[in-house]
């Protein structure tokens, strides 16, 4: 318990640094801006520590601090880390330096409020993924819309008041309802730990209700079809950076959601209601990709393509409960959830990359439509060459980062029913279609008018920061098994714990999953 | 009655608040123009001097005094400092507004003091007659206040509101007391609990009685449907008027809340557990949906206040100790909200111009970054937005309504906080993403209002991030 508070300097870090940079003031760019970089760049070596001193072979929390915050509700400051928060707060610390550099030169109107922002969102999201205690979770969960709102309403686009509000209103309206379910349960436990949560034993009812509070917090936040109508305003407004840490990390956290939350803590409504989920995901990734192919604007097309990418990490998750109800296959399950979690990761490096893509064109002519851009190429060839690559991971080429996490979704929806994986795997055609098309209208042909031959291809700037997220997901792809070490443990202890039904025993009679006589349940 | 050391001594801090507003009364007098300055720090000095003696009379055991009239324990030592802290912003805040209109005259404070004065003996009030003789005291000087800028009609206008809809509720409270006195045959408190214990709630005349204690209380607080006067006085009455009356006074309308319905009515819980629920789905629905239509941000606050004040009584009707510290909670941290955002628009106002309009906020980032950030505190606390305090008072009140198996009652009070989010967003938006109007003057502050604007921004954030202190402080005063 005395070891160093890894998981505090995480979070709190880039906040003191965002303090730091908003108390700098707006006189000198360049202070705020190397400040800014400094914190982040130390912020992401920090947890890098992390990922070193991970023990891969439990699915015990790690970096554990626990001190009490308001004793008199039991509410502590407790923190912790397991295989599937890890990577997720590494990628967090990782993807807000680019961020920062992409804010390098475009950014003019209060520079240091900008930063100071991304800097504190970044601290707040690593303690979204490391905080189990309920009311912390929900705390920093808030907190992170604060910044994000700023970012949105006052360095976005035309239409952003609107985006900005419209963003914070569903996902307030989504968390909410958590709230309330966080509260009954801690009158059910006793406390508001989550670990506590996850072994609380809950009637069917309960179950339900409290999934479906679940539920509207997530599925806002992944976002789920139908209450994704947000994301495609959020990100043609929001500022580059915004969209990157939207796309790339924001939604991500509805999908932690699922596997700390409602996984673990109702598995019985889960697998009473994971056709709901099932339905809603397949419906992202057919309708919304349909969607994708008619966008005029680049940014909406990319956000689209997100939550359609986001429904298969819904599927991988919810899966798990029709394979683990077939007595005859055996393995699957867990290949369904890391499958998932290899998408989240993977997403977040090629959306942020798109993102970054499209705001490289953007601060230059600014201009997101498709149709006032025409053969990039031929002036830009560096940015044409990054453009192609990630566009290709986008559509899920093998051999990037794209392609494993939804091949490794589509095999255990197989397993689980044939007619699934047909939807989810046709799609992927969709999903080359309107990132190809896209790429084909903007980066080849024929120079398409004077903005586009004046234009002035990447600096060393612009090449360091795309070149080093093609590697990582050239290497994501390639080679992903460390990422998929780290979280096995975890995500096999998770299995264990969904598959087995928690109904008291008045209600055993419903259970859909395992009794708990026939399985052995693994220790929270 | 005893006039002894005994009874004196936890009485101080009324009796230091008195000796100041006599002092500055008398003081006026003999001040030149240039001087009258000295009116605004010592009655600065008069709520220290009352604070610090405040701290140095309370703790320990709850002592009754002047023959069970009075009461000093544990809610009054802590409401009492909430409400002298509270009074010091609002004093500091309104020094420049009144300084530009060369109105730094005894009256304001005068008249600020003999409200806060009402307030403590509210607060530790321990029979019904010294409740209203304290409500009375606090209600008849804010009367006054609201009228205090001569030449404005609105200002008077608002102020004869006040007065006629103030007085009819405090009748309607005295009607309620009278009540209670004819069948218990007491109106100290303790005893009133008592007597009701042992007749139950047979008695016809006593549930009768709790109605228009609940009624009266409703109209001090502003609660839906006794509510029509709040907007119509948060508009007309001077900014620093409404300062003071926006703030300190919901802290003692809780004192006279708790005091009546959980000190001496507590046996009727029942009854009027029933109406608060009516009451605070109301106003929480009422003060939502109608404050987003506003434009003058004075209106707007009022009807945000109405669903504050909702949120209190979810805590109040809970009937349980962490019901009622949840409200005290709140009604501390609403205080220090509002009193910070009437601030801000007192520093956005000069001589001549009152800012009230919502569009008065335009650029506040632009024009001064420091203030913009503590608005947009005051204003995501009073959404609930964590890491601020507003947030932990919301849970707290959750919390106790849950606990009592009222979910449903939790379950409207979050669906009307996302609506209410709406207009608080809006203000944000006002601060941040509009530019400033062309001929917007820099903002002229002293380094006082600046200094006391810092501690009110920060105090939202740090509460919330550390709340255990003053929790533990609240749930002392009901154990």
């Amino acid at each position: 318990m005395n070891e160093f508070p890894l998981l505090t300097l995480t979070i709190w870090l880039p906040i003191i640094g965002g303090l730091v940079v908003l108390a700098n003031g707006e006189k000198s760019r360049d202070i705020a801006r190397w400040t800014a970089l400094a914190f982040a760049c130390v912020t992401f070596l920090v947890s890098l520590g992390l990922w070193i001193g991970f023990d891969a072979s439990t699915a015990q929390m790690q970096f554990v601090e626990r001190t009490p915050w308001i004793p008199t509700f039991n509410v502590e400051y407790f923190l912790g880390v397991d295989g599937i928060s890890m990577p997720l707060i590494v990628l967090t610390t990782f993807i807000t330096i680019f961020v920062v550099i992409a804010g390098w030169e475009v950014i003019a109107y209060k520079q240091n409020q900008y930063l100071a922002a991304f800097l504190i969102m970044e601290g707040v999201m690593v303690g979204v993924f490391s905080a189990l205690d309920a009311v912390l979770f929900y705390v920093f969960w808030e907190a992170m819309l604060i910044p994000m709102f700023i970012i949105i309403g006052v360095w976005g686009g035309p239409n952003r008041v609107y985006a900005t509000i419209k963003f914070f209103l569903y996902t307030f309206f989504g968390s909410v309802f958590m709230l309330i379910a966080l509260i009954y349960m801690y009158f059910q436990s006793g406390s508001f730990s989550i670990l506590d949560f996850q072994s609380l034993q809950l009637g069917m009812t309960a179950q339900i209700l409290i999934f479906i509070a679940f539920l509207m917090a997530f599925a806002v936040k992944v976002p789920m079809f139908p209450v994704h109508t947000w994301l495609p305003d959020a990100h043609v407004e929001a500022p580059t950076g915004g969209s990157v840490i939207l796309a790339a990390i924001m939604l991500k956290i509805g999908g932690y959601g699922f596997l700390r939350f409602s996984l673990p803590i109702t598995p019985d409504a889960s697998a009473s209601l994971d056709w709901l989920i099932i339905a809603l995901s397949l419906i992202a990734i057919v309708y919304i990709g349909f969607v994708a192919l008619v966008q005029q604007d680049m940014k909406k097309l990319i956000a689209y393509s997100s939550i359609a990418h986001m429904g298969f990490v819904t599927l991988g998750f919810f899966v798990v409960f029709t394979i683990l109800a077939n007595p005859a296959v055996s393995s699957g399950s867990v290949m369904g959830i890391e499958g998932g979690m290899v998408q989240m990761i993977s997403h977040g490096f090629i959306s942020g990359a798109l993102f970054l893509c499209v705001g490289v064109l953007y601060d230059r002519v600014h201009s997101r439509e498709i149709a006032d851009y025409g053969g990039v190429i031929n002036t830009m060839p560096w940015f044409g060459a990054f453009m192609v690559y990630f566009a290709m991971a986008n559509a899920g080429l093998p051999g990037t980062s794209g392609f494993v996490g939804e091949f490794m979704v589509i095999l255990a929806t197989f397993r689980a029913d044939f007619w699934w994986s047909f939807l989810a795997a046709t799609p992927l055609i969709l999903a080359a279609a309107f990132t190809l098309w896209m790429v084909k209208r903007v980066v080849f042909g024929e120079v398409k008018n004077e903005k586009v031959a004046a234009l002035a291809d990447l600096d060393i700037r612009e090449r360091i920061n795309l070149g080093v997220l093609a590697a990582a997901v050239l290497a994501l792809g390639l080679w992903p098994a460390p990422l998929m070490n780290v979280m096995h443990a975890t995500v096999e202890n998770l299995v264990a714990q969904v598959s087995v039904c928690k109904l008291p025993e008045a209600e055993r009679g419903e259970c859909l999953l395992a009794r708990p006589e026939s399985v052995a349940v693994a220790a929270p | 009655m005893p006039f002894d050391a005994a009874n004196l001594l936890p009485v101080l801090p009324e009796i230091a608040v008195l000796v100041t507003a006599c002092l500055v009364l008398v003081l006026d007098l003999f001040l030149k123009e240039r001087d009258k300055g000295l009116n605004h720090s010592l009655s600065l000095l008069g709520l220290v001097v009352a604070l610090l003696l405040t701290g140095a009379v309370g703790g320990g055991e709850p002592e009754r005094l002047f023959d069970g009239n009075l009461v000093r324990d544990a809610m009054s030592d802590l409401l009492k400092g909430a409400i002298l802290i509270v009074s010091m912003l609002a004093f500091v805040y309104a020094r420049p507004w009144l300084k530009d209109r060369g109105m730094l005259s005894s009256e304001f404070y005068a008249l600020g003091l003999l409200a806060i004065l009402g307030m403590l003996v509210m607060v530790s009030a321990n029979s019904f007659l010294t409740l209203y003789l304290g409500l009375e005291l606090q209600a008849l000087a804010l009367y006054a206040l609201v009228a205090f800028e001569r030449d404005s009609l609105r200002g008077a206008e608002a102020a004869m509101k006040y007065f006629v809809l103030g007085a009819l509720g405090s009748g309607m409270l005295l009607y309620g007391v009278s009540m209670i006195y004819g069948a218990t045959g007491t109106i100290e408190l303790g005893p009133v609990a008592q007597a009701i214990a042992e007749q139950g709630m047979s008695n016809k005349v006593l549930v009768f009685g709790v109605v228009f204690l609940v009624i009266g209380i409703g109209f001090k607080f502003g609660a839906v449907p006794f509510h029509m006067w709040v907007p119509d006085i948060y508009e007309g009455a001077p900014t620093p008027a409404v300062l003071i009356l926006g703030s300190a006074p919901k802290i003692a309308a809780f004192a006279l809340a708790v005091r009546m319905l959980v000190d001496a009515m507590q046996g009727l819980h029942s009854d009027w557990q029933d109406m608060l629920v009516i009451l605070s789905v109301l106003s929480l629905g009422l003060g939502n949906l109608v404050a987003i239509a506003q434009s003058n941000i004075k209106r707007m606050l009022a009807y945000s206040t109405i669903s504050h004040v909702g949120f209190i009584f979810l805590g109040l009707l809970a009937g349980s100790d962490q019901g009622n510290a949840a409200a005290m909670f709140y009604s501390i941290v609403y205080a220090v909200m509002s009193a910070g955002a009437f601030g801000i628009l007192i520093i956005l106002s000069r001589n001549g111009f009152d800012a009230e309009r919502l569009e008065d906020l335009k650029g506040l980032n632009d024009r001064d970054s420091w203030y913009a950030a503590m608005m947009a505190l005051v204003m995501f606390s009073m959404a609930g937005v964590p890491p601020t305090v507003g947030f932990m008072a919301k849970l707290l009140v959750l919390e106790a309504v849950v606990r009592i198996d009222m979910v449903w009652l939790a379950l409207v009070a979050v669906f009307f906080s996302i609506i209410g989010a709406f207009y608080y967003l809006r203000v944000v938006k006002f601060i941040y993403f509009d530019k400033p109007a062309e001929n917007a003057p820099a903002l002229v502050t002293t380094s006082g209002v600046r200094v006391a604007m810092s501690l009110n921004g920060l105090a939202l954030l740090a509460l919330g991030l550390f709340p255990a202190a003053l929790l533990t402080l609240c749930q002392s005063a009901f154990v």
